[in-house]
């Protein structure tokens, strides 16, 4: 009987193609926005995440900011060696400094920067090797003139299709051998191209470049098993006391937590996500209303159908049942071509503006069921309302 | 089953609206139907014919009165409960056909099967059979726009018929036919009726109530008289009692 009714429905819809096209358009619309917008939030969600991990996961990144008496007070190497030392849970620390330089090799010169790294730096910000090796100890030690180049650097000034290791070049008018060329590591929050630089051991950069034994930031990994908070609040402690911050006086250091960030921003682009989904469904709604529409129009014009179908013996909940089938059906196609257009209008979109398409199942299933329940929903009147009708009024209907 | 009379109608009575406005249609009819009879019901417009067919095709409720149908006190049952009764032991021939447009003949005669769980090739079946009886095999595909008048009158007593109901109500079965047709049609229902369906019939037309055992003459929503016995075309039998 069931199977009976809903090829009935199928081919009442057949009959009126174009009108039961026009007539799910609403929830067509409806649920391809719906798709897209979650689909997109849940593509930025991604791309952000992937910039905030290209820092480093579970990672402080520290750095000194403007104190009360408007004065910077940079870190040195004696703070790296306090943290690492005297703060439970930490894994790495590293200082970095960096100043800017003009890169020469091959008679070509490129602006760039140079870092003053150190291996445990590479570890904590996770940056992997495209070519050569890392420092040695000894080469951290003395500060000795090897570089590691960035990938902009060597697509600028080093031959094409040949190894730059064992090269030399030029910064400023220091020179150096190149020893290695690391992984590329995306650019963070549209600040510059992080991969135009080349590391150096941090002591010769402090001692050639910039002249003093200033850090710029500290970066320290963590063992994610530790309290958060502890950790902070100690390292908070540990800070003010080395740069004798009295009570009431504000910290002139700033510690950026990088799975915070991913929480926060995963967070806030959820609640926006949901927000704009939800608008969308506003138009599944008025899908909705368009169905109930249709269908009371279908149950005046065909009035004598049902009048005959009850006439023959047909109980008021089979004219129900027939009714409601034909509304859920139409909503259920239009679920799925909607689903469909949203596959296309997402992927299409995230492509264009160049974020990762993550294919969402569940958002893709739920609204799905919802269209159903939409036809449930508004087909149930127009289904009443034929079931209801006298068979002898109906049948004289014209 | 039982002896008794298939149907009884016992004070019948039918107003319709209320107030001022209220018309009684039927006033009080009684009658009895034996089974196996062909009851053709005559009678001026609007004296109450199709009123009383309608309740006798349990479509309608009297407004007082008993009508019982195999014995069940019909006046007393829901909606769905009469839709059963109807599904059941009842064929209904409308006033001017009431096919389905745009569904073909096989598929009108199928519908009263739908409602009866009946399997597809079942279905199926059981309606080409229903309208090679009418003689309407080969038009089995075609849709009733396709049909002649004869033809999509057969299509319905082909409906009425594929359940093999007790009782045929055919209300101006021929109503619309030219005289040919119309005897073809009525030729046709005696033949049932010698099959054993119990048939009734409401005419305009004295020749075709020829075709009956019994005249049931209906006036100002009252039965005003009853002819039996002499339709000696069908010999004696025991018919309507008014
Ligand atoms: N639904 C209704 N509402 C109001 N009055 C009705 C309704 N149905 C029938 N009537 C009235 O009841 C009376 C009997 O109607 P009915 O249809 O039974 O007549 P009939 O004998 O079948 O006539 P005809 O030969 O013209 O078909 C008529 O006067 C008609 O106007
Ligand atoms: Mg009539």
């Amino acid at each position: 009987m069931f199977g009976t009714t809903l090829l009935l429905a199928m081919r009442e819809i057949r009959r009126h193609l174009m009108r039961s096209f026009l007539t799910t358009l609403g929830i067509i619309i409806g649920v391809a926005a719906v798709i897209t917008m979650v689909t997109l939030g849940r593509g930025v969600t991604a791309d952000i995440e992937e910039q905030i991990s290209s820092l480093g996961s579970n990672l402080y990144i520290v750095f000194p900011v403007q104190g009360e008496r408007g004065q910077f007070r940079a870190f040195d190497e004696d703070d790296v060696t306090a943290v690492r030392e005297q703060i439970a849970g930490v894994k790495a620390v590293a200082g970095q400094v960096d100043q800017n330089v003009t890169a020469i090799h091959n008679g070509q010169d490129w602006e760039t920067k140079v870092e003053g790294v150190s291996n445990d730096f590479m570890d904590a910000r996770g940056i992997d090797m495209d070519d050569g090796r890392r420092f040695t100890p000894a080469e951290e030690q003395a500060g000795s003139n090897v570089c590691i180049i960035g990938p902009t650097v060597l697509e600028e000034i080093f031959i094409p299709g040949q190894s730059p290791v064992g090269e030399r070049m030029r910064l400023n008018n220091v020179s150096c051998q190149v020893i290695g060329v690391f992984a590329t590591r995306g650019s963070v929050g549209g600040g510059g191209d992080d991969d135009n630089s080349v590391f150096m051991p941090l002591t010769n950069v402090q001692r050639r470049f910039t002249g003093n034994n200033n850090i710029g930031y500290m970066v320290i990994s963590y063992d994610s098993a530790y309290d958060g908070d502890t950790m902070t609040n100690s390292l908070i402690d540990l800070l003010r006391e080395r740069r004798v911050l009295l009570a009431g006086q504000a910290n002139d250091f700033d510690i950026v937590d990088t799975a915070a960030i991913n929480e926060t921003v995963a967070s806030t682009v959820g609640t926006l996500t949901i927000m704009v989904a939800a608008i969308a469904a506003i138009s599944l709604v008025v899908g909705g209303v368009g169905i109930m529409n249709i269908m009371l129009v279908s149950v005046t014009e065909r009035t004598r159908e049902i009048g005959i179908r009850l006439a023959i013996g047909a109980l008021a909940r089979e004219v129900r049942m027939q009714f409601l089938t034909e509304a859920v059906v139409l909503c259920c196609f239009g679920g799925l071509v909607g689903i469909l257009l949203g596959f296309l209008l997402s992927f299409s979109l995230s492509s264009a503006l160049g974020f990762p398409f993550v294919f969402d199942p569940f958002i893709n299933i739920l609204s799905f069921v919802i269209s159903a329940l939409i036809g449930i929903m508004f087909g149930y009147f127009p289904a009443r309302r034929a079931s209801m009708l006298d068979p002898i009024e109906a049948l004289r209907h014209e | 089953m039982s002896s008794g009379p298939i149907i009884e109608l016992e004070g019948i009575t039918k107003t319709f609206g209320t107030g001022a406005a209220a018309f009684q249609a039927l006033k009080g009819v009684n009658m009895s139907i034996q089974r196996g009879d062909f009851v053709a019901v005559m009678g001026p417009s609007g004296s109450g014919k199709s009123t009383t067919m309608n309740i006798l095709g349990c479509l309608d409720v009297p407004t007082t009165g008993k009508f019982r149908f195999l014995g069940t006190e019909v006046q007393s049952l829901n909606k769905d409960q009469r839709s059963l009764l109807r599904r059941r032991y009842l064929g209904f021939v409308f006033q001017g056909f009431n096919l389905l447009a745009r569904t073909t003949a096989v598929e009108n005669v199928e519908l009263p099967l739908v409602y009866r769980g009946a399997s597809k090739s079942e279905r199926h079946a059981s309606a080409m059979r229903a309208l090679d009886r009418v003689g309407l095999a080969p038009w089995a595909h075609h849709t009733p726009a396709e049909l002649s008048g004869g033809q999509q009158q057969r299509v319905a007593i082909a409906r009425a018929l594929v359940t093999d109901p007790e009782v045929l109500l055919a209300d101006e079965p021929t109503g619309n036919l030219d005289s040919e047709r119309s005897i073809e049609i009525m030729e046709f229902l005696g033949e049932l009726n010698r099959q054993g369906i119990t048939i009734l019939m409401v005419t305009h037309e004295p020749e075709m109530a020829d075709f009956a055992k019994t005249i049931v003459h209906f006036k100002d929503g009252l039965v005003e008289r009853v002819e039996n016995g002499n339709r000696v075309r069908h010999g004696k039998h025991e018919g309507v009692t008014a």
